[in-house]
């Protein structure tokens, strides 16, 4: 794997002296998805904005396909595209004429095909005459993503591409990526989504307060931060949960119909055939048994919070 | 140099000046009609020629002055100012262009409105007057001179504006007084001594006289001061807007 965008000891503060970044070093591969987290606040669309250059960064390094974001600047954002997370576009223009002139402020002469391509993938084309004060709050969204796609970036970054969108834009969302990504292109997304992280992402980074906290295989971070929880489903409800099966730190549904156990899948022991047996020696009747892994929301919360998972 | 982004900054300005088309040209021929009307015509017949020439042609060089450098003005620093309020600033910022396309685009778009806008004046003009231009050449120059000037004066403004009222504070409260007391309708030869000593510091002056030279031969200061006022000016406005960029001033936090 060749190593697209090469962040290095990244510091941003501002005249205040508020740090929004505190040295966040990273390497992204070429072609893959990285989805990062975390709060409102945490420095994630300032990292964007220092590599792609709208904010000047205190110190630190990015080079981006080898080249430097600020010695090299023009190479480097050539290669980027930006999706910003606020819609900002001039009401009074074409859809058309929007994506054109993003093509051709970063150098690219014009192409019709290209741009035709690109309007028809966003099911814009249709649309491709309309003023874009016209345009519906998910349409608008969409030609940021044309405009950020006009001039074939390598490096994409998607500022929470899906927030205030609904279900279908937000599929049609996903498909792009997944295109995006067998067209070799990499993306960067930042989301408030963690279902979003989870369901595209290959790897996740997750940051806080300026810091970058992990960056993990999203598989590998499910699988040894994440507790898996077991659901016993019994015949008849019951009151309370018996003392015999006290050891086991069962939790109730509020219907009494059920059992809940949580487990680490990484210990020695899960206990699970105690668990059940104990549950039969106490006289009660399983109806069925299923398993729950705990969500990247969760995985989340608490490393945010600071808490162990 | 990126000169497919200036090519594309400049388009996509000038659309909006063509979306609006209408606006942009029969808006300075009324105001330019009812100037001739008033001045020209009402007023203008109850004042002496001036060296030779009638009042309502005498008026036209400062006319065309008054509208090109408003519009200049207004033209750029909305080009720039636009963006910031919406936000999209940030593909600019973005993009891989450097300062020096970024004012091109801009302000070569706004020059070429105000350009246009003056000719349409001088075109409009010579329904009402007889009109004679003695140096053809030194007309377009201190005419093109003026609107990239006064295009940068805006774009200036346009980056320094945080809203809109600041906007229209610099052309409303310094520019438009000293055009109307630059000259415009007046010789400063008609005004007692020490005004027109004073006049002497309204660099618009030298700008109108300089203007008015090259359609009459006649000028209240001499004409290759006129020409060095344009340039400094010009020479000025280049060099912080140079600072602007060097800094990210208002632009890059």
């Amino acid at each position: 794997m060749t190593t697209i965008l090469s962040i290095k000891d990244l510091r941003k503060s501002y005249a205040g002296g508020f740090e929004a970044l505190k040295g966040v070093s990273l390497d992204i591969e070429q072609g893959e998805i990285l989805a990062l987290l975390g709060p409102n606040g945490a420095g994630k669309t300032t990292l964007i904005s220092t590599i792609c250059g709208i904010t000047t960064p205190t110190s630190g390094s990015v080079a981006v396909g080898g080249h430097d974001i600020q010695n090299d600047f023009r190479d480097a954002r050539r290669m980027i595209g930006l999706v910003p997370q606020e819609i900002a576009l001039e009401p009074f223009e074409k859809v058309i004429n929007t994506v054109r002139l993003s093509r051709g402020l970063f150098g690219l002469g014009r192409d019709d095909a290209k741009v035709e391509d690109i309007l028809r993938k966003l099911s814009l084309w249709d649309k491709r005459k309309n003023a874009i004060k016209e345009l519906s709050g998910g349409m608008k969204r969409r030609v940021l993503i044309a405009k950020a796609l006009s001039h074939e970036p390598r490096v994409l970054f998607l500022d929470e591409p899906t927030a205030g969108v609904d279900v279908e834009l937000r599929k049609d969302m996903w498909e792009i990526v997944a295109e995006l990504k067998q067209a070799g292109v990499t993306i960067i997304l930042t989301t408030h989504y963690i279902e979003e992280a989870e369901a595209i992402a290959d790897r996740i980074g997750v940051i806080d307060k300026g810091e970058l906290l992990l960056v993990q295989d999203k598989d590998t971070l499910m699988a040894q931060m994440g507790k898996k929880q077991i659901e016993v489903m019994l015949t008849e409800p019951i009151q309370t949960i018996p003392d015999s099966l006290a050891a086991h730190n069962l939790t109730m549904n509020g219907n009494g119909d059920a059992l809940i156990y949580t487990y680490d899948t990484h210990a020695d022991r899960t206990g699970i055939t105690t668990l059940l047996n104990d549950v039969a020696q106490a006289g009660l009747v399983l109806r069925d048994v299923q398993t729950r892994q705990s969500s990247l929301e969760e995985i989340f919360v608490n490393l945010v919070s600071g808490e162990p998972a | 140099m990126n000169w497919s982004a200036i090519a594309a900054i400049y388009r996509f300005e000038m659309a909006r000046f063509f979306r609006t088309l209408a606006q942009s040209f029969l808006s300075p021929v009324l105001s330019t009609s009812l100037y001739f009307v008033v001045f020209g015509t009402a007023i203008g017949s109850r004042i002496q020629e001036i060296e030779g020439v009638s009042y309502g042609a005498f008026i036209v060089p400062g006319l065309i002055m008054l509208s090109v450098v408003m519009l200049a003005i207004s033209n750029a620093s909305f080009g720039i100012y636009f963006p910031k309020f919406l936000g999209t600033i940030y593909e600019l910022l973005s993009a891989p262009v450097n300062f020096i396309e970024i004012v091109i685009g801009y302000v070569g778009a706004a020059a070429t409105k105000a350009l246009f806008v003056g000719l349409v004046i001088l075109v409009t003009a010579s329904f009402f007057v007889d009109l004679r231009i003695e140096h053809p050449i030194a007309m377009a120059a201190f005419l093109i001179l003026t609107c990239l000037s006064f295009s940068l004066l805006g774009f200036i403004i346009g980056i320094w504006a945080s809203n809109f009222e600041q906007m229209s504070l610099v052309p409303q409260l310094v520019v438009t007084p000293l055009i109307f007391l630059g000259g415009t309708f007046y010789s400063i030869s008609m005004l007692p001594p020490l005004w027109q000593t004073v006049t002497l510091f309204n660099p618009v002056v030298y700008l109108i006289s300089g203007f008015r030279w090259s359609f009459y031969g006649l000028a209240d200061v001499p004409i290759g001061l006129s020409l060095l006022a344009i340039l400094a000016f010009t020479g000025l406005c280049l060099g912080i807007i140079w600072w602007i960029f060097k800094t990210g001033w208002r632009i890059r936090s």
